[in-house]
Protein backbone atom coordinates (compact mmCIF):
# COMPACT_ATOMS: atom_id res chain seq x y z
CA UNK A 1 0.00 0.00 0.00
CA UNK A 2 3.09 2.04 0.66
CA UNK A 3 3.52 3.02 -2.68
CA UNK A 4 0.63 4.57 -3.68
CA UNK A 5 1.82 7.67 -0.97
CA UNK A 6 5.03 7.41 -1.99
CA UNK A 7 4.45 8.39 -5.37
CA UNK A 8 3.08 11.98 -5.62
CA UNK A 9 5.75 12.72 -2.64
CA UNK A 10 8.12 12.25 -5.26
CA UNK A 11 6.76 14.07 -8.25
CA UNK A 12 5.53 17.07 -5.54
CA UNK A 13 8.94 18.38 -5.98
CA UNK A 14 9.59 17.68 -9.55
CA UNK A 15 6.79 20.66 -10.71
CA UNK A 16 8.31 23.64 -8.80
CA UNK A 17 11.65 22.27 -9.79
CA UNK A 18 10.47 22.37 -13.37
CA UNK A 19 9.63 25.64 -12.97
CA UNK A 20 12.72 27.10 -11.46
CA UNK A 21 15.01 25.33 -13.91
CA UNK A 22 13.31 27.26 -16.30
CA UNK A 23 13.35 30.69 -14.86
CA UNK A 24 17.56 29.79 -14.57
CA UNK A 25 17.89 29.62 -18.07
CA UNK A 26 15.51 32.50 -18.62
CA UNK A 27 18.02 34.58 -17.09
CA UNK A 28 21.07 33.48 -17.78
CA UNK A 29 20.63 32.20 -21.69
CA UNK A 30 20.31 36.32 -22.58
CA UNK A 31 23.87 36.88 -21.30
CA UNK A 32 25.25 33.51 -22.02
CA UNK A 33 23.85 34.70 -25.62
CA UNK A 34 25.89 38.25 -25.61
CA UNK A 35 29.20 36.83 -24.38
CA UNK A 36 29.08 33.77 -26.87
CA UNK A 37 28.17 36.58 -29.88
CA UNK A 38 31.35 38.20 -29.97
CA UNK A 39 34.88 36.99 -29.32
CA UNK A 40 37.83 38.55 -27.24
CA UNK A 41 39.29 40.20 -30.28
CA UNK A 42 35.86 41.31 -31.64
CA UNK A 43 35.41 43.04 -28.11
CA UNK A 44 38.38 44.77 -28.04
CA UNK A 45 38.29 46.21 -31.31
CA UNK A 46 34.49 47.11 -30.58
CA UNK A 47 35.56 48.83 -27.23
CA UNK A 48 38.33 50.70 -29.44
CA UNK A 49 35.02 51.97 -31.66
CA UNK A 50 35.16 56.22 -31.62
CA UNK A 51 31.60 55.90 -29.93
CA UNK A 52 32.49 53.81 -27.54
CA UNK A 53 36.01 55.24 -26.41
CA UNK A 54 34.17 58.78 -25.79
CA UNK A 55 31.15 56.98 -23.79
CA UNK A 56 33.27 54.80 -21.75
CA UNK A 57 35.41 58.02 -20.59
CA UNK A 58 32.01 59.73 -20.15
CA UNK A 59 30.53 56.96 -18.12
CA UNK A 60 33.82 56.74 -15.98
CA UNK A 61 33.83 60.69 -15.56
CA UNK A 62 30.15 61.17 -14.34
CA UNK A 63 29.35 57.66 -12.79
CA UNK A 64 32.64 58.65 -10.34
CA UNK A 65 31.57 62.03 -10.04
CA UNK A 66 27.88 60.92 -8.68
CA UNK A 67 29.39 58.55 -6.34
CA UNK A 68 31.65 60.91 -4.52
CA UNK A 69 28.41 63.48 -4.31
CA UNK A 70 26.22 60.36 -3.16
CA UNK A 71 28.50 59.37 -0.66
CA UNK A 72 29.79 62.65 1.07
CA UNK A 73 26.41 63.90 0.72
CA UNK A 74 24.46 60.80 1.96
CA UNK A 75 26.66 59.11 4.62
CA UNK A 76 25.56 62.04 6.51
CA UNK A 77 21.61 61.66 5.51
CA UNK A 78 22.22 57.81 6.51
CA UNK A 79 23.53 58.59 9.83
CA UNK A 80 20.89 60.99 10.69
CA UNK A 81 18.08 58.42 9.71
CA UNK A 82 19.23 55.98 11.55
CA UNK A 83 20.29 57.77 14.56
CA UNK A 84 17.00 59.61 15.03
CA UNK A 85 14.28 57.01 14.38
CA UNK A 86 11.31 58.40 14.78
CA UNK A 87 7.76 59.05 12.46
CA UNK A 88 9.12 61.71 10.78
CA UNK A 89 12.63 59.96 9.70
CA UNK A 90 10.86 57.26 8.62
CA UNK A 91 8.27 59.04 6.37
CA UNK A 92 12.01 61.03 5.06
CA UNK A 93 13.36 57.74 4.41
CA UNK A 94 9.82 56.53 2.78
CA UNK A 95 9.81 59.27 0.61
CA UNK A 96 13.92 59.24 0.04
CA UNK A 97 12.58 55.83 -1.95
CA UNK A 98 10.64 56.70 -4.20
CA UNK A 99 13.49 57.10 -7.30
CA UNK A 100 14.05 53.50 -6.80
CA UNK A 101 10.45 52.28 -7.45
CA UNK A 102 9.56 55.51 -9.70
CA UNK A 103 10.08 54.63 -13.73
CA UNK A 104 13.43 56.75 -14.91
CA UNK A 105 11.56 58.22 -17.65
CA UNK A 106 9.44 60.12 -14.73
CA UNK A 107 12.59 60.95 -12.80
CA UNK A 108 14.03 62.43 -15.89
CA UNK A 109 10.80 64.36 -16.63
CA UNK A 110 10.78 65.24 -12.85
CA UNK A 111 14.36 66.72 -13.17
CA UNK A 112 13.27 68.50 -16.03
CA UNK A 113 10.93 70.52 -14.10
CA UNK A 114 12.76 70.87 -11.17
CA UNK A 115 15.84 72.12 -13.05
CA UNK A 116 15.19 72.32 -16.62
CA UNK A 117 15.10 76.10 -18.00
CA UNK A 118 11.54 76.72 -17.95
CA UNK A 119 11.44 73.95 -14.57
CA UNK A 120 11.14 75.23 -10.58
CA UNK A 121 14.84 76.36 -10.39
CA UNK A 122 15.54 76.84 -13.71
CA UNK A 123 15.24 80.76 -13.76
CA UNK A 124 16.90 80.75 -10.75
CA UNK A 125 19.51 79.31 -11.73
CA UNK A 126 19.67 81.13 -15.09
CA UNK A 127 20.47 84.28 -12.96
CA UNK A 128 23.88 82.78 -12.22
CA UNK A 129 24.73 81.88 -15.61
CA UNK A 130 23.84 78.17 -15.52
CA UNK A 131 21.71 76.16 -17.91
CA UNK A 132 21.76 72.48 -16.41
CA UNK A 133 19.80 70.60 -19.32
CA UNK A 134 21.74 68.56 -21.80
CA UNK A 135 25.08 68.87 -20.38
CA UNK A 136 27.52 66.88 -18.43
CA UNK A 137 26.41 67.69 -15.50
CA UNK A 138 22.95 67.01 -15.95
CA UNK A 139 23.99 63.26 -16.43
CA UNK A 140 26.07 63.63 -13.02
CA UNK A 141 22.36 64.97 -11.23
CA UNK A 142 20.38 62.01 -12.99
CA UNK A 143 22.97 59.87 -11.71
CA UNK A 144 22.96 60.75 -7.92
CA UNK A 145 18.90 61.01 -8.26
CA UNK A 146 18.68 57.09 -9.28
CA UNK A 147 21.27 56.07 -7.82
CA UNK A 148 21.56 57.66 -4.08
CA UNK A 149 18.37 56.07 -2.95
CA UNK A 150 19.97 52.60 -2.51
CA UNK A 151 23.54 54.36 -0.90
CA UNK A 152 21.32 55.95 1.42
CA UNK A 153 19.29 53.08 2.37
CA UNK A 154 22.22 50.65 2.96
CA UNK A 155 24.19 52.73 4.85
CA UNK A 156 21.98 53.88 7.01
CA UNK A 157 20.74 50.02 7.84
CA UNK A 158 24.76 50.14 8.25
CA UNK A 159 24.69 52.66 10.91
CA UNK A 160 21.26 50.93 12.80
CA UNK A 161 23.41 47.61 13.22
CA UNK A 162 26.00 49.51 14.96
CA UNK A 163 25.77 48.40 18.84
CA UNK A 164 24.83 51.89 20.80
CA UNK A 165 26.73 51.00 23.67
CA UNK A 166 30.01 51.16 21.51
CA UNK A 167 28.89 54.95 20.47
CA UNK A 168 28.70 55.59 24.29
CA UNK A 169 31.83 54.21 25.63
CA UNK A 170 33.68 55.76 22.62
CA UNK A 171 31.98 59.49 24.15
CA UNK A 172 32.31 58.16 27.58
CA UNK A 173 36.23 57.66 26.52
CA UNK A 174 36.35 61.61 25.88
CA UNK A 175 35.68 61.08 21.76
CA UNK A 176 33.19 64.27 20.76
CA UNK A 177 30.28 62.97 18.18
CA UNK A 178 32.99 63.79 15.53
CA UNK A 179 35.78 61.25 16.74
CA UNK A 180 33.04 58.78 17.97
CA UNK A 181 32.17 58.86 14.02
CA UNK A 182 35.18 58.37 11.71
CA UNK A 183 37.11 56.01 14.77
CA UNK A 184 34.23 53.62 15.85
CA UNK A 185 31.02 54.27 13.47
CA UNK A 186 32.40 54.50 9.97
CA UNK A 187 35.25 51.50 10.37
CA UNK A 188 32.50 49.42 11.75
CA UNK A 189 29.81 49.94 9.01
CA UNK A 190 32.62 50.23 6.46
CA UNK A 191 31.16 47.20 4.63
CA UNK A 192 28.09 48.05 4.56
CA UNK A 193 28.93 51.35 3.19
CA UNK A 194 31.27 50.10 0.35
CA UNK A 195 27.99 47.27 -0.79
CA UNK A 196 25.56 50.41 -0.58
CA UNK A 197 28.28 52.36 -2.55
CA UNK A 198 28.97 49.24 -5.23
CA UNK A 199 24.98 49.37 -5.54
CA UNK A 200 24.39 52.36 -5.68
CA UNK A 201 27.64 53.13 -8.77
CA UNK A 202 26.15 50.00 -11.01
CA UNK A 203 22.54 51.96 -10.77
CA UNK A 204 24.63 55.32 -12.14
CA UNK A 205 26.41 52.91 -14.94
CA UNK A 206 22.97 51.51 -15.65
CA UNK A 207 20.96 55.20 -15.57
CA UNK A 208 19.03 55.59 -19.10
CA UNK A 209 16.15 56.79 -19.13
CA UNK A 210 16.31 59.53 -16.75
CA UNK A 211 19.35 60.50 -18.50
CA UNK A 212 18.00 60.67 -21.68
CA UNK A 213 15.07 62.97 -20.65
CA UNK A 214 16.93 65.17 -18.60
CA UNK A 215 20.43 65.55 -20.22
CA UNK A 216 20.01 64.07 -23.89
CA UNK A 217 21.99 61.66 -26.35
CA UNK A 218 24.94 63.74 -27.15
CA UNK A 219 27.94 62.00 -28.15
CA UNK A 220 30.51 62.98 -25.88
CA UNK A 221 28.67 65.35 -23.58
CA UNK A 222 25.90 63.35 -22.46
CA UNK A 223 26.16 60.08 -24.46
CA UNK A 224 26.85 57.05 -21.20
CA UNK A 225 27.85 53.72 -22.19
CA UNK A 226 23.89 52.86 -22.18
CA UNK A 227 23.17 55.58 -24.55
CA UNK A 228 25.74 54.64 -26.79
CA UNK A 229 24.92 51.44 -26.80
CA UNK A 230 21.23 52.16 -27.84
CA UNK A 231 22.98 54.47 -30.40
CA UNK A 232 25.41 52.54 -31.69
CA UNK A 233 22.89 49.71 -32.04
CA UNK A 234 21.16 51.19 -34.83
CA UNK A 235 24.34 51.26 -36.85
CA UNK A 236 27.40 48.78 -36.45
CA UNK A 237 26.07 46.11 -33.71
CA UNK A 238 30.12 45.30 -32.88
CA UNK A 239 30.75 48.10 -30.48
CA UNK A 240 27.43 47.65 -28.66
CA UNK A 241 27.90 44.28 -28.04
CA UNK A 242 31.25 45.18 -27.22
CA UNK A 243 30.25 47.97 -24.61
CA UNK A 244 27.57 45.39 -23.38
CA UNK A 245 29.91 42.51 -22.53
CA UNK A 246 32.50 45.31 -20.86
CA UNK A 247 28.79 46.62 -18.89
CA UNK A 248 28.55 42.53 -18.16
CA UNK A 249 31.39 42.09 -17.18
CA UNK A 250 32.02 45.54 -14.73
CA UNK A 251 28.07 44.07 -13.10
CA UNK A 252 29.42 40.71 -12.53
CA UNK A 253 32.51 42.06 -10.46
CA UNK A 254 30.72 44.08 -8.29
CA UNK A 255 28.08 41.84 -7.45
CA UNK A 256 30.83 38.98 -6.43
CA UNK A 257 32.74 42.42 -4.30
CA UNK A 258 29.52 43.50 -3.14
CA UNK A 259 28.63 39.11 -2.12
CA UNK A 260 31.83 39.15 -0.55
CA UNK A 261 32.08 42.46 1.39
CA UNK A 262 28.70 41.45 3.17
CA UNK A 263 29.51 38.02 4.01
CA UNK A 264 32.25 38.99 5.90
CA UNK A 265 30.21 41.09 7.85
CA UNK A 266 27.97 38.61 8.56
CA UNK A 267 30.93 36.42 9.96
CA UNK A 268 31.97 38.78 11.60
CA UNK A 269 28.78 39.60 13.06
CA UNK A 270 28.72 35.73 14.17
CA UNK A 271 32.08 35.38 15.70
CA UNK A 272 31.11 38.39 17.72
CA UNK A 273 27.45 37.12 18.64
CA UNK A 274 29.27 33.66 19.29
CA UNK A 275 32.25 35.25 21.57
CA UNK B 1 32.56 60.88 46.09
CA UNK B 2 29.80 61.09 43.84
CA UNK B 3 26.86 62.46 44.76
CA UNK B 4 23.36 62.33 42.60
CA UNK B 5 20.01 63.79 42.86
CA UNK B 6 18.47 63.22 40.07
CA UNK B 7 15.05 63.26 37.89
CA UNK B 8 14.57 61.37 34.63
CA UNK B 9 12.07 60.22 32.40
CA UNK B 10 11.56 57.45 29.64
CA UNK B 11 7.82 57.06 28.26
CA UNK B 12 5.87 55.99 31.12
CA UNK B 13 9.26 55.39 33.65
CA UNK B 14 10.39 57.87 36.13
CA UNK B 15 13.94 57.49 37.66
CA UNK B 16 14.36 59.49 40.69
CA UNK B 17 17.66 59.03 41.97
CA UNK B 18 19.27 60.57 45.50
CA UNK B 19 22.78 58.62 46.16
CA UNK B 20 26.04 59.31 47.82
CA UNK B 21 28.43 56.79 46.09
CA UNK B 22 32.09 56.92 48.38
CA UNK B 23 35.26 55.52 46.91
CA UNK B 24 35.67 52.02 46.34
CA UNK B 25 32.79 49.66 44.79
CA UNK B 26 29.27 50.28 45.60
CA UNK B 27 26.56 47.56 44.46
CA UNK B 28 23.18 48.50 42.65
CA UNK B 29 20.95 45.94 42.82
CA UNK B 30 17.00 45.93 42.23
CA UNK B 31 14.67 43.94 40.29
CA UNK B 32 14.11 43.79 36.30
CA UNK B 33 12.75 47.34 35.37
CA UNK B 34 14.09 48.80 38.54
CA UNK B 35 16.08 50.93 36.25
CA UNK B 36 19.53 50.19 37.17
CA UNK B 37 21.04 50.63 33.67
CA UNK B 38 18.92 53.95 32.99
CA UNK B 39 20.30 55.38 36.93
CA UNK B 40 24.16 54.74 35.09
CA UNK B 41 23.20 56.06 31.91
CA UNK B 42 21.81 59.21 33.58
CA UNK B 43 25.27 59.63 35.86
CA UNK B 44 26.95 58.82 32.64
CA UNK B 45 24.87 61.94 30.47
CA UNK B 46 23.75 59.74 28.39
CA UNK B 47 20.01 60.11 28.44
CA UNK B 48 18.44 63.45 27.19
CA UNK B 49 16.02 65.79 30.01
CA UNK B 50 18.12 65.39 32.86
CA UNK B 51 17.30 67.39 35.59
CA UNK B 52 19.06 67.74 39.13
CA UNK B 53 22.41 67.91 40.37
CA UNK B 54 25.43 65.53 39.78
CA UNK B 55 28.98 66.27 41.46
CA UNK B 56 31.94 64.05 42.00
CA UNK B 57 34.61 65.17 44.17
CA UNK B 58 33.37 68.65 44.23
CA UNK B 59 33.30 69.22 40.54
CA UNK B 60 29.47 70.04 39.39
CA UNK B 61 28.89 68.27 35.94
CA UNK B 62 25.34 68.65 36.05
CA UNK B 63 23.26 71.30 37.77
CA UNK B 64 20.06 72.13 36.37
CA UNK B 65 19.30 74.99 38.33
CA UNK B 66 22.37 76.66 37.19
CA UNK B 67 21.70 75.37 33.60
CA UNK B 68 25.25 73.12 33.94
CA UNK B 69 25.42 70.50 31.81
CA UNK B 70 28.94 68.73 31.05
CA UNK B 71 28.74 66.25 28.23
CA UNK B 72 29.40 62.81 28.26
CA UNK B 73 32.55 63.05 26.55
CA UNK B 74 33.70 65.89 29.29
CA UNK B 75 32.58 64.36 32.27
CA UNK B 76 35.54 61.51 32.89
CA UNK B 77 33.47 59.18 34.06
CA UNK B 78 34.11 55.43 32.92
CA UNK B 79 31.27 53.28 31.26
CA UNK B 80 31.86 49.41 30.95
CA UNK B 81 28.54 48.19 29.51
CA UNK B 82 27.11 44.98 29.81
CA UNK B 83 29.42 43.37 27.02
CA UNK B 84 32.64 45.12 27.72
CA UNK B 85 32.00 47.34 24.75
CA UNK B 86 35.53 46.35 23.35
CA UNK B 87 36.13 48.20 19.91
CA UNK B 88 35.86 45.14 17.76
CA UNK B 89 37.94 46.67 14.41
CA UNK B 90 40.78 47.55 17.13
CA UNK B 91 43.65 45.94 18.98
CA UNK B 92 43.55 45.77 22.38
CA UNK B 93 46.73 48.06 22.53
CA UNK B 94 44.30 51.00 20.71
CA UNK B 95 40.82 50.16 22.60
CA UNK B 96 43.16 50.77 25.49
CA UNK B 97 44.60 53.81 24.20
CA UNK B 98 41.30 55.19 22.51
CA UNK B 99 40.53 57.52 25.46
CA UNK B 100 43.99 59.06 25.61
CA UNK B 101 44.47 60.60 22.01
CA UNK B 102 45.09 64.07 23.79
CA UNK B 103 48.42 62.96 25.21
CA UNK B 104 51.08 63.23 24.10
CA UNK B 105 52.66 60.09 22.07
CA UNK B 106 54.60 59.39 24.93
CA UNK B 107 52.54 60.00 27.44
CA UNK B 108 50.03 57.86 25.67
CA UNK B 109 52.38 54.99 25.65
CA UNK B 110 53.54 55.21 29.55
CA UNK B 111 49.99 55.44 30.63
CA UNK B 112 48.43 52.31 28.24
CA UNK B 113 51.49 50.71 29.23
CA UNK B 114 50.85 50.78 32.67
CA UNK B 115 47.56 49.75 32.62
CA UNK B 116 47.84 46.71 30.49
CA UNK B 117 50.31 45.56 32.69
CA UNK B 118 48.02 46.11 36.30
CA UNK B 119 45.98 44.43 34.62
CA UNK B 120 47.57 41.41 33.02
CA UNK B 121 46.87 41.87 30.04
CA UNK B 122 50.22 43.39 28.13
CA UNK B 123 50.81 40.07 26.81
CA UNK B 124 47.31 40.56 24.85
CA UNK B 125 47.89 43.99 24.00
CA UNK B 126 47.88 42.56 19.71
CA UNK B 127 44.84 40.91 19.72
CA UNK B 128 41.72 41.65 18.41
CA UNK B 129 38.49 41.53 20.90
CA UNK B 130 37.36 38.66 19.25
CA UNK B 131 39.94 36.32 19.80
CA UNK B 132 39.53 36.79 23.67
CA UNK B 133 38.18 34.87 26.43
CA UNK B 134 35.44 36.96 28.61
CA UNK B 135 37.58 36.96 31.53
CA UNK B 136 40.08 38.79 29.35
CA UNK B 137 37.93 41.46 27.77
CA UNK B 138 36.82 42.41 31.23
CA UNK B 139 40.68 42.88 32.00
CA UNK B 140 41.01 44.72 28.50
CA UNK B 141 37.53 47.38 29.63
CA UNK B 142 38.97 47.82 32.62
CA UNK B 143 42.44 48.81 31.79
CA UNK B 144 40.63 50.85 29.20
CA UNK B 145 38.78 52.53 31.97
CA UNK B 146 41.58 52.88 34.55
CA UNK B 147 43.90 54.54 31.78
CA UNK B 148 41.89 57.27 31.25
CA UNK B 149 42.09 58.17 34.73
CA UNK B 150 38.04 58.68 35.61
CA UNK B 151 36.55 60.56 37.95
CA UNK B 152 33.96 57.66 39.06
CA UNK B 153 33.26 54.54 37.22
CA UNK B 154 30.14 52.66 36.08
CA UNK B 155 29.86 49.14 35.46
CA UNK B 156 26.76 47.35 34.49
CA UNK B 157 26.29 43.90 34.86
CA UNK B 158 30.28 43.33 34.92
CA UNK B 159 30.00 39.28 35.82
CA UNK B 160 26.55 38.40 33.73
CA UNK B 161 28.58 37.46 30.75
CA UNK B 162 30.99 34.98 32.23
CA UNK B 163 30.51 31.40 32.66
CA UNK B 164 30.59 30.61 36.48
CA UNK B 165 34.15 29.23 37.24
CA UNK B 166 35.22 32.45 35.16
CA UNK B 167 32.82 34.40 37.21
CA UNK B 168 34.43 32.99 40.15
CA UNK B 169 37.91 33.32 39.87
CA UNK B 170 37.29 37.31 38.10
CA UNK B 171 35.28 38.71 40.76
CA UNK B 172 37.77 39.43 43.75
CA UNK B 173 39.95 40.45 41.06
CA UNK B 174 37.36 42.85 40.06
CA UNK B 175 36.51 44.20 43.44
CA UNK B 176 40.31 44.32 44.30
CA UNK B 177 41.06 46.64 41.07
CA UNK B 178 37.85 48.67 41.65
CA UNK B 179 39.17 49.30 45.54
CA UNK B 180 42.47 49.81 44.15
CA UNK B 181 41.21 52.73 41.34
CA UNK B 182 40.31 55.12 44.25
CA UNK B 183 37.29 56.70 42.72
CA UNK B 184 33.67 56.07 43.40
CA UNK B 185 32.81 52.95 41.44
CA UNK B 186 28.91 51.79 40.91
CA UNK B 187 28.42 48.15 39.45
CA UNK B 188 25.06 46.77 38.99
CA UNK B 189 24.37 43.25 39.61
CA UNK B 190 21.33 40.71 40.52
CA UNK B 191 23.66 38.37 42.06
CA UNK B 192 23.96 38.07 46.16
CA UNK B 193 27.14 36.48 45.90
CA UNK B 194 28.61 39.26 44.03
CA UNK B 195 27.53 41.97 46.20
CA UNK B 196 29.56 40.35 48.97
CA UNK B 197 32.30 39.84 47.03
CA UNK B 198 32.21 43.30 46.12
CA UNK B 199 32.02 43.79 49.71
CA UNK B 200 30.75 47.85 49.29
CA UNK B 201 28.27 49.74 50.28
CA UNK B 202 24.99 48.70 48.73
CA UNK B 203 21.59 50.76 47.03
CA UNK B 204 18.48 48.86 46.59
CA UNK B 205 16.88 50.38 43.19
CA UNK B 206 12.95 49.99 42.96
CA UNK B 207 10.75 51.55 40.76
CA UNK B 208 13.01 53.97 39.71
CA UNK B 209 13.68 55.34 43.21
CA UNK B 210 16.38 53.91 46.24
CA UNK B 211 14.42 51.89 47.84
CA UNK B 212 17.12 51.71 50.47
CA UNK B 213 20.97 52.08 50.98
CA UNK B 214 23.69 51.08 53.42
CA UNK B 215 26.45 49.82 54.41
CA UNK B 216 26.22 45.73 52.83
CA UNK B 217 26.39 44.22 56.42
CA UNK B 218 23.70 46.80 57.59
CA UNK B 219 21.30 46.13 54.17
CA UNK B 220 22.14 42.47 54.49
CA UNK B 221 20.64 42.16 58.12
CA UNK B 222 17.79 44.19 57.66
CA UNK B 223 16.04 43.93 54.31
CA UNK B 224 13.53 47.05 54.34
CA UNK B 225 11.88 45.56 51.05
CA UNK B 226 10.34 42.39 50.14
CA UNK B 227 12.90 42.48 46.71
CA UNK B 228 15.92 43.05 49.48
CA UNK B 229 14.42 39.79 51.49
CA UNK B 230 13.64 37.69 48.33
CA UNK B 231 17.26 38.63 47.24
CA UNK B 232 20.14 36.55 49.79
CA UNK B 233 17.50 33.22 49.74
Amino acid sequence: MSPRIDRPRRLLPLVPLLGAGILVVFLTLPLVALVLSSGWRETVAGLRHPLAVSALWLSFITTGSSLLLVVVLGTPLAWFLARHPGRFTDALATLLQLPIVVPPAVSGLALLLAFGRRGLLGPWLEGFGVSLPFTTAAVVLAEVFVSAPFYVQAAASAFRRLDPALLLVARSLGAGPTRSFFRVALPLSAPGLAAGAAMGWSRALGEFGATLMFAGNLAGRTQTLPLAIYTAMETDLRPAKAMSVLLLVVALGLLLAVGQSTRGLVARGDAERAA
Amino acid sequence: MLSARLEARRGRFQLSLSLEVPVGPTAIIGPNGAGKTTALLAILGALPDVEGNLTVDGTPLLDSARRLEVPVEDRRIAYVPQDYGLFPHLSVLDNVAFGLHHLAPDDRGERVAGALDRLGVRHLQERLPGSLSGGERQRVALARALAMRPRAVLLDEPLAALDKPTRLRVRDFLAQHLRSLAVPALVVTHDASDVIALGGPLVVLESGQVAQTGPLGAVHEAPATEFGQAFWR
